[in-house]
């Protein structure tokens, strides 16, 4: 245990702690980065087979594989695999690992409760996924757990909002690290108006971590006493309302969009300069875009309702609000845009992740504006157009940057270089599959095709062909992602301390040696 | 060890920051119901579940409209519970009454209360019960049988366009006012 502290005066202790207790009684950023980035990995593989039995079940109409109740339980724990278990745990490695060594700290701040945040997450998850094993299933109401139908789940209801907790419970702790470590920590001269994007994007959303979190937290507590207390805060025989907890679910739920783009902002933000060999454009512009982004994130919920009845002024208002949002996105993608202008690009594997990321994400964002029309959204509500839309934003928005981020940094992690050829096919397989995924789905969507439904009708046939071909191709392609990584953890060329020197990487990770060292910056750097 | 105290500060207020949102997602269950009322939108019986305390009869002879009645219960089975009529034709500003029919079903005394829903939504307000079964919990032995009255009337100022307003009731057993009640 006494190895295990990691106190920024231990110098000279590059001493690892060995055997399983290294990894339970972990304090180190980078032991914890690599738990939180496995542990999404896995999860994002788990999410991801349960995608591919959806698009199994819908690759022909009509029942095949699953009973109704079985489906519904895919798509809602799928969702909230993915959101709580890939994504953001893959966020919350990728901070563990960088922003003390891009603000030239030794560590995170709360390395102990940076132990806990993680170890919660394992038993989340058991929790949630062991309801598949009681009677009546797993959950089968939706990720959005919107009652009466969440209530009338079984044994799986009270699993789930326990795990939702504890999902909850950790992320805040994270960003409680998180915020802690770049108000306090950074190295002198190191104004917050010289922070790397990733940490700037990083401090926003983890102030709409424990902004919004907790309002979930809440949210399913009410409905845990509805369930077995006998309040009504949703029922209406006792005085409450269903559509409360809508609006209740969407505060906590549109800021949790952002939560799960905004880093990704900020990687995409560190690799298109790095390999356009020129500055961020408009560095001040992005900072200040996040932070708007952020605020508006707090008055456009209403959206995801527009159908539940609601005053003219009030779809007025979440319709122009939201449409608001473009607005200081524009910004960023004209950034990243006018950064590569007359640039020197070259395209390596993070560079080309980044690049499909501007490209498909404003696509996502684009179907997103048509989302925002209130009058269109009553024909959009609930069909594949919006299955195609946050797969849009999520999967080449969020999956690709930590996919680029992870290429980015992997070699100042491991201290190798990886199979560049063998990463370019993944970026070619998985951008082309992930199109063929879920583009048709934005016709099957404006053609009617209802989500949640296991069964069709024929005429949607052939594009749920072509969906399912795609996902079955994206996922085996992810399969060389960690192909590559284990190839480049054992073995591969030595990567020099700057890693992309031919390229032009700015930022205080480049000043340390490959593999960077137990303890990131035993004496502060000086930052000019 | 100043660095130590410094984080413990920020945490301190960061844990408090957590706390208040925590709070706020409470908050907003009042929060929700006074914009409701503001905005006349929402719970759609406020309001509604209230009797008016003096009404003006002023007949509007040229002017005919229909309401629907609608009866509602949340579980088959656990009760009879029909209009009298499944619709009428009203003067607005007269009153009226109509009643509707209810039995217990569900094998033991309950306690019932109906809550009322109108359709379209903003014309609830120029619906005016004088007199309703929903104002107040039903008490119904095992098997009993009874007829609900309820007294209206409509506002003369509807607006021209609405010819039609359909009044909905849902049955719901009160299971605590019940325990209560034994």
């Amino acid at each position: 245990m006494a190895h295990a502290d990691t106190h920024a005066h231990d110098d000279h202790h590059e001493h690892k702690p060995s055997g399983i207790g290294r990894w339970l009684f972990a304090t180190n950023h980078k032991d914890i980065g690599t738990m939180y980035l496995v542990f999404a990995l896995g999860m994002f593989f788990l999410g991801g087979a349960m995608a591919l039995l959806i698009r199994l079940e819908l690759f022909k109409p009509g029942m095949q594989y699953f009973d109704p109740q079985f489906y519904n339980s895919l798509v809602t724990t799928h969702a909230l695999v993915m959101i709580f278990g890939a994504v953001m745990p893959a966020f919350v490695g990728l901070a563990n690992w960088m922003i003390p060594m891009q603000i030239g700290a030794p560590d995170m701040a709360l390395p102990r409760m940076n132990n806990y945040s993680f170890w919660i997450l394992p038993f989340a998850f058991t929790l949630l996924l062991s309801s598949f094993a009681t009677a009546g299933g797993g959950p089968a109401g939706g990720w959005t757990l919107y009652p009466p139908l969440s209530l009338q789940g079984g044994t799986s209801f009270p699993l789930t909002i326990f795990a939702i907790h504890l999902m909850g419970a950790s992320s805040i702790m994270g960003a409680i690290n998180v915020i802690v470590t770049i108000m306090n920590m950074r190295a002198p001269g190191m104004t917050l108006l010289k922070l790397p994007l990733f940490c700037w994007t990083w401090l926003i959303t983890a102030y709409l971590l424990i902004a919004v979190m907790p309002v979930l937290a809440g949210a399913v507590t009410m409905l845990l006493t509805d369930h077995f207390f006998g309040t009504s805060f949703f029922n209406p025989a006792g005085g409450g309302d269903p559509v409360m907890f809508q609006h209740i679910f969407w505060f906590f739920g549109h800021p949790e969009v952002y939560i799960l783009i905004l880093p990704a902002f900020g990687i995409v933000s560190e690799i298109i300069p790095t390999f356009s060999r020129k500055p961020l454009f408009g560095y001040d512009a992005m900072v200040y875009a996040t932070a708007s982004i952020a605020f508006l994130s707090f008055i456009v919920w209403a959206h995801h309702m527009f159908t539940v009845g609601m005053p003219l002024a009030g779809q007025m208002f979440f319709m122009l609000s939201t449409m608001l949002i473009a607005v200081p996105t524009g910004v960023k993608v004209f950034n990243w845009t006018t950064t590569m202008w007359r640039g020197s690009l070259s395209f390596e594997p993070p560079m080309l992740f980044a690049l499909a990321f501007l490209f498909l994400f404003t696509i996502g964002g684009f179907s997103g504006l048509m989302l925002a029309i209130a009058p269109a959204d009553f024909q959009y509500q609930d069909t594949y157009f919006v299955v195609a839309h946050f797969h849009y934003v999520l999967v080449p928005g969020a999956v690709f940057a930590i996919m680029a981020g992870v290429y980015f940094w992997l070699p100042k992690w491991t201290g190798h270089m990886y199979d560049m050829a063998l990463a370019k096919w993944h970026f070619w397989l998985s951008s082309i599959s992930v199109n063929v995924l879920f583009f048709p789905q934005h016709f099957l969507g404006l053609a009617g095709m209802p989500r949640r439904i296991p069964d069709y009708n024929t005429q949607f046939t052939d594009w749920n062909m072509v969906s399912s071909v795609g996902g079955l191709v994206f996922g085996v392609s992810q399969l060389l992602f960690v192909w590559v990584i284990v190839k480049c953890v054992s073995s591969g060329e030595r990567a020099t301390d700057k890693v992309w020197s031919d390229a032009m990487p700015l930022g205080l990770e480049w000043t340390l040696p490959s593999p960077a060292p137990y303890h990131s910056f035993e004496d502060a750097p000086e930052v000019k | 060890m100043a660095r130590p105290r410094r984080h413990r500060a920020l945490v301190g207020r960061l844990l408090l920051f957590t706390a208040g949102s925590f709070a706020f997602g409470f908050a907003l269950v009042p929060l929700y119901s006074v914009l409701c009322k503001v905005w006349d939108t929402g719970n759609r019986w406020y309001g509604t579940q209230t009797a008016e305390a003096a009404v003006v009869e002023r007949p509007v002879a040229d002017r005919l409209i229909t309401i629907e009645f609608v009866a509602n219960v949340p579980r088959a089975g656990d009760w009879e519970f029909a209009p009298q009529v499944s619709s009428m034709r009203v003067h607005p500003g007269k009153l009226y009454s109509a009643s509707f029919h209810a039995r217990n079903l569900i094998g033991a005394p309950v306690v019932a209360q109906a809550v009322p829903s109108i359709a379209p939504n903003s014309v609830a307000r120029y619906f005016r019960k004088t007199e309703c079964f929903c104002f107040t919990p039903q008490r119904f032995a095992t098997g009993e049988s009874r007829e609900l009255p309820i007294r209206f009337i409509v506002d003369p100022e509807l607006p021209p366009d609405v010819d039609r307003i359909t009044l909905a009731y849902s049955f719901f057993d009160l299971p605590q006012a019940a325990a209560a009640a034994r």
